[in-house]
């Protein structure tokens, strides 16, 4: 595991104070690895250029190395083809993206999207907003107790109205991994399409699009150990070609006429502008960095710390970590402390070198159902260890001390 | 040893505040809250004849900045008239709480003076009961 950690260069370097960092916000954005940060100032340093543009040398290669990344996630994540592999700015424009391009064309009165309370804002307001737009129904999909898709439900949610299931592969604060093939098949029944919401859950597990087969795939760069600023939209090509483009301008279209312009083939027709050209060609390196630690390695070092995660703070008295148990989810533990709030937490969790998160994590609709308004998250990556756990659970000790609620 | 940011001061009013809790018949109500972390802080005041405040109570949830705050903030305005509230600045209640807050935090320990000022300036005497 040191030679993991090895690899992150912040992870070596303590804080302003001397305090080693623990970085437990791997869920919010990842920390990035040596050959990421390498990957994006060999670029900057000696091949620069704008993508698509250049019939110089750099311009040759720029559009080498932007193809190769997207070849490379799309044979990381089972894409027939890598013009299935859109890059946009990250997981909200990739649904946004959809909600508009595939919503407004495909939506209309009568038809239903399928949605629940665990999504992020990011995989719910883009549904609101073109459900509302195209006069169709926005129907939730129950949750169990414990913060599972209550998937005796289904078949009451889903029917030949629906057109399309909008579904995380794994929350962003309950940790839940949702099961994608129980879906797709429903929805694979009743001629709905299935929108996978990847930004939680392509960086813990390998996926194939083909296995179980869904329609669109959306994930962030940055939570994959790769750059901010790029991300991808998956979508299959029969529904890319039918689409019509989301954002117009340069590099989408094909003619451009005085009141008319046709659109560029894929996947030039929705990668309209300037690419973020560098962080698409390191994106591609965070790929190969993944797939050399390998996604086994990943899931047994974090199912490891999640387990010991969760048992270790389940046996601090007043403190409830909501969500599923740990056969049903990813390495995120959300808790409250009923002595602390997590304001605080964060806060005092701060002075101890702990980076956690409090808030809602723009998941409102999941606070209000869990009864809080905020939680504190802890989320790991393969680059933590026990000893972070154990800062941890000393850090919650110290806040209830300092707020004399030991 | 006192602690930089949750200090004596704080600490004392978090843990036993000075009125929080429900005015019978409060002259005039209102409540801010903080969407992102949750805070939450209901001023109430008891305003007489002369706009002077009889009473000053909170009610709420959230951080131990917001709440001590707001304990402390009913303390030292009881007694004033509400034109004496309108020259008590942010940067007044800031130095009550003796405290250096970071500019996130400030918000939580600003959560019960911004109440006051919604309260202040809202029509006079037919200030709203909003939440
Ligand atoms: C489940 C989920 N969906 C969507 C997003 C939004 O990702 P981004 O901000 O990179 O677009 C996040 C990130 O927090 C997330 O956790």
């Amino acid at each position: 595991m040191e030679t993991i950690r090895n690899d992150f260069p912040i992870l070596g370097q303590p804080l302003a104070d001397g305090t080693p960092l623990v970085y437990l916000d791997s869920a919010s954005s990842a920390q990035k690895p040596r050959v990421v940060i390498d990957a994006l100032s060999e670029c900057y340093e000696t091949y620069y250029a704008n993508a698509h543009r250049g019939v110089y040398q750099f311009g040759v290669k720029i559009d080498e190395a932007v193809e190769g990344a997207r070849e490379r996630i799309a044979r990381m994540i089972g894409a027939e083809r890598p013009e299935e592999v859109i890059f946009t700015s990250g997981t909200t424009m990739s649904i946004n993206l959809v909600a508009q391009a595939w919503g407004r064309s495909q939506l209309s009165e009568g038809d239903e999207v399928l949605v629940n309370e665990m999504e992020h804002h990011a995989n719910l307001v883009p549904w609101q907003q073109v459900t509302r737009q195209t006069g169709a129904t926005l129907r939730h999909l129950p949750l169990t107790e414990d913060g599972r898709l209550d998937l005796d439900c289904l078949d009451e949610c889903i029917g030949s109205q629906t057109r399309l299931v909008a579904v995380t592969g794994m929350s962003n604060v309950l940790g839940t991994i949702n099961p994608i093939e129980r879906l797709t098949e429903a929805a694979r029944a009743v001629g709905a399409v299935v929108l996978v919401d990847g930004a939680q859950s392509v960086p813990h597990a390998a996926v194939d699009v083909s296995n179980p087969q869904v329609d669109f795939l959306a994930f962030s760069g940055h939570k994959l150990y790769g750059p901010s600023g790029v991300g991808v939209l998956y979508g299959r090509r029969e529904w890319l070609e039918q689409m019509d483009p989301f954002l117009c301008g340069g590099n989408m279209i094909s003619e451009v006429g005085m009141t008319e312009s046709t659109w560029a083939e894929l996947p030039a027709k929705f990668e309209a502008g300037t690419l973020p050209v560098a962080q698409a060609i390191a994106l591609g390196t965070a790929v190969d960095y993944v797939n050399d630690v390998g996604f086994d390695e990943i899931g047994r070092i974090e199912q490891a710390l999640l387990a010991e995660a969760q048992q270790r703070l389940s046996e601090i008295p007043d403190l409830l970590i909501h969500g599923p148990s740990v056969e049903h989810k990813g390495a995120i533990v959300s808790f409250s402390d009923q002595r602390v709030h997590p304001h605080d937490m964060a806060e005092l969790l701060k002075r101890k070198g702990v980076a956690v998160r409090a808030g809602h994590h723009c998941t409102m609709l999941l606070h209000s159902r869990l009864g809080v308004v905020a939680t504190t998250r802890a989320s790991f990556a393969p680059y933590n260890d026990s000893s972070d756990i154990d800062v941890l659970v000393d850090g919650i000790k110290y806040a209830r001390k300092t707020l004399r609620r030991d | 040893m006192s602690d930089e940011l949750y200090d004596e001061l704080i600490l004392d009013h978090f843990e036993s505040p000075y009125h929080r809790g429900q005015l019978e018949s409060p002259s005039c109500t209102h409540t801010e809250r903080n969407p992102l972390c949750g805070d939450r802080v209901e001023l109430q005041l008891q305003v007489d004849s002369e706009r002077r405040i009889q009473q000053a109570y909170f009610d709420g949830e959230g951080c131990a900045i917001s709440q001590a705050a707001a304990s402390i903030l009913c303390e030292h305005i009881e007694g004033k008239t509400m034109e004496e509230i309108e020259g008590f600045g942010a940067s007044e209640m800031l130095d009550l709480l003796r405290v250096r807050l970071t500019a996130t935090r400030q918000r939580c320990g600003l959560l019960g003076f911004k109440a006051l000022k919604t309260l202040v300036y809202s029509d006079d005497d037919t200030a709203g009961t909003s939440s």
